[in-house]
């Protein structure tokens, strides 16, 4: 059985072939990672799988169960939480308020039971409140948790977005460049999350990331895609090595 | 021109006039008199319709014009268009009806009266709001829509004013089409501006460093053109386009603070267009006249009044980015 | 500056956060409650005005303070609740029924409405409201059975269990219970898992809908709830009017109640209450003004619609915060002095094109 499939996917706009016949499979509780140079479709292939573009071709599964035409909405309750490359927290509300978010999926009342607040609601958000203080204090973000998402430093912000990801108990985090715009401390940082993302949390993590000693540091397998095709996969060393990768970000040598 | 269902719609289906509608469409064939091809009158009487809904559309196409331009390029969607176009007709009685100057002098001061004030509308109000969210925008350009109102009945009072124009009155007749030609010069003054507009935007370099700083403000504003100014320009022009409107329309219908609501029904005729192109505003501001003045003469009353929103309705519930899709969607 | 030691989870849960609220918010119901002793009828009725206009504003804020849906065609269900209401009485049935059906019926519509609504963003969804608006205006012009068209339609006295509530501090009554219904539903609402939401909605569609909230399901239920309260509204409005007729409920007033929650400050419960209070004295405002203003600007056409339009367009670009936004700077002030910055509540634009669509 394997844990998350991708078979052939591809995703067309407008005649171009954006993502273009690519299949690959994830481990269940392994950091799988995909490069490429910019636009070589890696956020496509992640909007792909939480299903804000719908593909052209291809099969996606989970668990053994396809979800290449899962709504939306339902892709996080099969437990396949993400971030985003460009941050996309709701930058009106707090911490706490982004996080409780992350746990909506876990809410379970109606109309009638909100308006009225009534007791079972109450007893509802004070479970929830506790498993994100749990992850709170995981991602050590307790210094900010009543205050606003606009008024947070960018690396901050990326914390809480991944915070909210985990507040969603997913099986499998979509890690959209999570240490893009961050410093060298924070990177670190972010590298020691996403290791323990996996280790204690057991989550099998797919990211896509620029910065290769981030990913050789905590990738168990990587994925170099360019122009929306694959080009290697294999352990981060192997793909680094492999010679197409580097033409492709290298350039080709000028033949004389 | 006679209801062609007798009695009230109440007694069919109390309560349900929409569903009336549909009733009606789907109903019994016969009911389709004007379609029978052997009634000549009828057929005549079709034509005469569209003609002024033909003209009436122009209007609507010239209001949606002015609304698509101001869009297209800033990203500010003017609620308050339908009332530059009542600043206008206001103008165009003032200055040919009052003042009394000569039909085409009065026409050329209007329009530049219009395209001033456009002008100063943009550099002292619009612009403070550029990035801001687009319901604020929304607010503001529906308060200013009041203070217009407002202020043209504190200036040309709340009375019904009329404009009497060298052509208006006259009656063509065109193969035994008896025609108004109020609607026949709105269709001419149509055509002329759509013909002189797009020139203007396909060769003039104004016109295209207006195209670009509508395509990505940053990158123009870095190819040395001044983008704030390019801007206020577009609402010069925008406004101008609704004074022709304007003046065309005051011959036809009275002149008046309140009739700056047409401009919701070019709303319609924007969004049936496609929210960014120019002959799409246009084309939907015919569909728009069209369809309002078949529904006046085919359908119960109190329809005319809301086809236009209606169809509105239909397009964007079938597609809710609108007929052409304009208006990108927000990357992740 | 009060700092709050937080000592248990609930604190953030409750509705009145320490004692310093439970004490004002309590002088105030008190205050509210001994006003028709104290005070003239005719403060009295305003007061109760301004009650009816502070649950349209509750009704109004839901979608567009909390989800982001630019409504611009609220009068519709003011018309709903109210015609729905006033028809209601006159065919026999009692008060509280018939208020409660109003607001149900009301909601019905604008769930209904929501489904077409819910596909559209931004600009679209403004003038499809008020398409709305205008067509339901012309069904009450027309549907002359029901409504009464343009000849309009009378609306009987409140009667509860038999007790006749013509008197002016019955009504204040009425609306103050209403009001305080809604807003517990409102604060509710907003503190609940329905609510947060609505939030996630308004500040990131797609990142709301990656987190598993079902757009469709959630924009429905805003704008039935925003239909039950602006409906219950209407049915308190048509007693105020004591006669309908459609031009009650035009454009103007969707404005005016779009003006409530702007004026008032967008996305907050204080935001629609104070607005509500600021659209209710202005007319009042205006008329006492008017004695003292020179005739020129005094008797002119129409004034009240532009001031309308005037104050709405010093709000949006000077305070767009509202109200309630002014009031919190204030009290910051306070709290900080010396050290306040203006800069703290620095707006943020945004002026890549696709920032601003949504």
């Amino acid at each position: 059985m394997t844990f998350f499939s991708a078979k052939g996917i591809s995703i067309e706009f407008g005649g171009i072939r954006a993502v273009d016949n690519v299949s690959f499979d994830v481990d269940k509780g392994s950091i799988y990672t995909i490069v490429g140079p910019n636009g070589a479709g890696k956020t496509t292939i992640f909007n792909i799988i939480s299903r804000i573009y719908n593909l052209t071709s291809g099969k996606i599964t989970f668990e053994d169960q396809d979800i290449t035409h899962l709504p939306t909405h339902q892709v996080v309750s099969r437990g396949i939480a993400r971030t985003f490359q460009n941050i996309e927290l709701f930058d009106h509300a707090t911490v706490l308020h982004n996080l409780l978010i992350g746990r909506h999926i876990h809410c379970k009342s109606g109309l009638l039971s909100d308006l009225f607040f009534l007791p079972s609601v109450k007893r509802m958000e004070l479970e929830h409140r506790r498993r994100v203080e749990d992850v709170i204090d995981f991602l050590d973000l307790q210094h900010y948790r009543d205050q606003l998402i606009q008024n947070l430093p960018y690396g901050v912000r990326k914390i809480v977005e991944l915070g909210r990801a985990l507040c969603t108990d997913p099986k499998m985090v979509l890690l959209d460049e999570p240490a893009s715009g961050l410093n060298v401390d924070e990177t670190e940082d972010m590298a020691f999350w996403i290791d323990d993302i996996k280790k204690l949390l057991g989550i099998t993590v797919i990211m896509v990331e620029h910065n290769m000693s981030l990913v050789s540091q905590v990738s168990d397998r990587v994925l170099a895609i360019n122009y929306g095709k694959v080009l290697a996969e294999g352990s981060p060393r192997e793909v680094q090595e492999n010679p197409e990768v580097i033409k492709a970000y290298l350039g080709e040598e000028d033949v004389r | 021109m006679g209801h062609p269902f007798p009695f009230s719609y109440e007694i069919l289906l109390p309560g349900l006039p929409i569903f009336w509608h549909t009733f009606y469409l789907f109903g019994s064939r016969s009911e389709f008199t004007i379609f029978a091809p052997d009634n000549g009158r009828s057929r005549l009487e079709l034509l005469q319709v569209l003609i002024t809904g033909l003209g009436q559309g122009c209007l609507y196409g010239l209001i949606a014009l002015g609304f698509v331009l101001i869009y297209k390029a800033t990203e500010i969607v003017n609620f308050a268009q339908g009332d530059l176009l009542m600043m206008g007709a206001f103008f165009g009685v003032t200055f040919i009806g009052i003042m009394k100057l000569p039909f085409g002098l009065g026409l050329l001061t209007t329009l530049l009266a219009m395209a001033v004030f456009g002008y100063l509308l943009d550099k002292l109000i619009i612009r403070s709001m550029i990035g801001e969210s687009q319901f604020s925008v929304i607010i503001l350009t529906i308060s200013i829509g009041f203070i217009l109102r407002s202020v043209a009945g504190g200036i040309w009072g709340n009375d019904l004013l009329a404009l009497e124009t060298p052509y208006s009155g006259e009656m063509a007749n065109i193969y035994g089409l008896m025609i108004s030609q109020e609607y026949l010069v709105v269709i001419a003054g149509t055509i002329v501006l759509s013909l002189a507009l797009f020139l203007f935007f396909r060769h003039s370099s104004l016109g295209i460093a207006m195209q670009a700083a509508s395509q990505n403000q940053l990158a123009a504003y870095y190819m040395g053109i001044p983008v704030k100014r390019v801007f206020s320009l577009i609402w010069a022009i925008s406004a101008l386009v609704s004074g022709v409107a304007g003046t065309l329309m005051a011959p036809i219908s009275l002149v008046s603070p309140e009739m700056g609501f047409i401009g919701i029904k070019a709303f319609a005729a924007a969004v049936i267009g496609g929210f960014g192109s120019l002959p799409g505003a246009l084309i939907g501001g015919l569909i728009i006249g069209c369809s309002e003045q078949l529904a006046g003469s085919y359908l119960p009353p109190g329809f005319q009044k809301v086809t236009a929103y209606l169809i509105m309705f239909l397009v964007l519930t079938l597609r809710p980015q609108g007929l052409f899709t304009q208006i990108q969607q927000k990357k992740v | 500056m009060r700092f709050i030691f937080k000592t248990s989870y609930l604190q953030d849960i409750r509705l009145l956060k320490h004692n310093g609220y439970v004490f004002w918010y309590g002088l105030l119901l008190i205050a509210i409650l001994l006003a028709p002793l104290l005070l003239d009828e005719f403060y009295i009725g305003e007061m109760a005005f301004i009650f009816i206009y502070a649950i349209a504003g509750l009704g109004l804020m839901i979608p567009v303070g909390f989800t982001g849906l630019p409504s611009l065609g609220h009068a519709a269900f003011m018309a709903i609740g109210a015609y729905t209401n006033a028809y209601l009485l006159s065919s026999g049935y009692s008060f509280l029924l018939s208020v409660a059906l109003a607001g149900i019926i009301s909601s019905l519509v604008g769930g209904l409405i929501a489904v077409p609504l819910k596909r559209m963003t931004g600009i679209y969804f403004a003038i499809a409201t008020l398409a709305f608006a205008i067509i339901v205006e012309e069904i009450i012009v027309h549907w002359e059975s029901v409504t009464g068209g343009l000849g309009g339609l009378a609306v009987d006295y409140p009667v509860i269990l038999g007790f006749e509530m013509g008197e002016t501090w019955q009504f204040y009554f009425i609306c103050l219970i209403v009001l305080l219904l809604v807003l517990l539903g409102t604060l509710n609402l907003i503190r609940s898992p329905s609510g947060r939401a609505f939030i996630a909605i308004r500040d990131s569609e797609i990142s709301a809908e990656s987190m598993g909230i079902n757009l469709s399901y959630y924009k429905i239920k805003s704008f039935a709830i925003s239909g039950l309260f602006t409906g219950l509204a209407g049915a308190l409005f048509a007693h105020r009017l004591a006669y309908l007729a459609p031009d009650a409920f035009n454009f103007l007033l969707s404005i005016q109640l779009l003006m409530m929650v702007v004026v008032g400050g967008l996305g907050t419960v204080h935001g629609a209450i104070l607005g509500a209070i600021f659209v209710g004295l202005l007319p009042q405002a205006i008329a006492i003004a008017k004695d003292y203003l020179p005739p020129f600007i005094g008797e002119f056409p129409g004034l009240e619609p532009g001031l309308f339009g005037v104050i709405l367009v010093l709000f949006i670009v000077f305070e767009p915060m509202g109200l309630y936004g002014r009031w919190i700077k204030f009290k910051l002030f306070l709290e900080m002095f010396p050290l306040y910055r203006k800069a703290t509540f620095k707006r943020q634009k945004s002026y890549l094109k696709t920032e601003r669509v949504q």
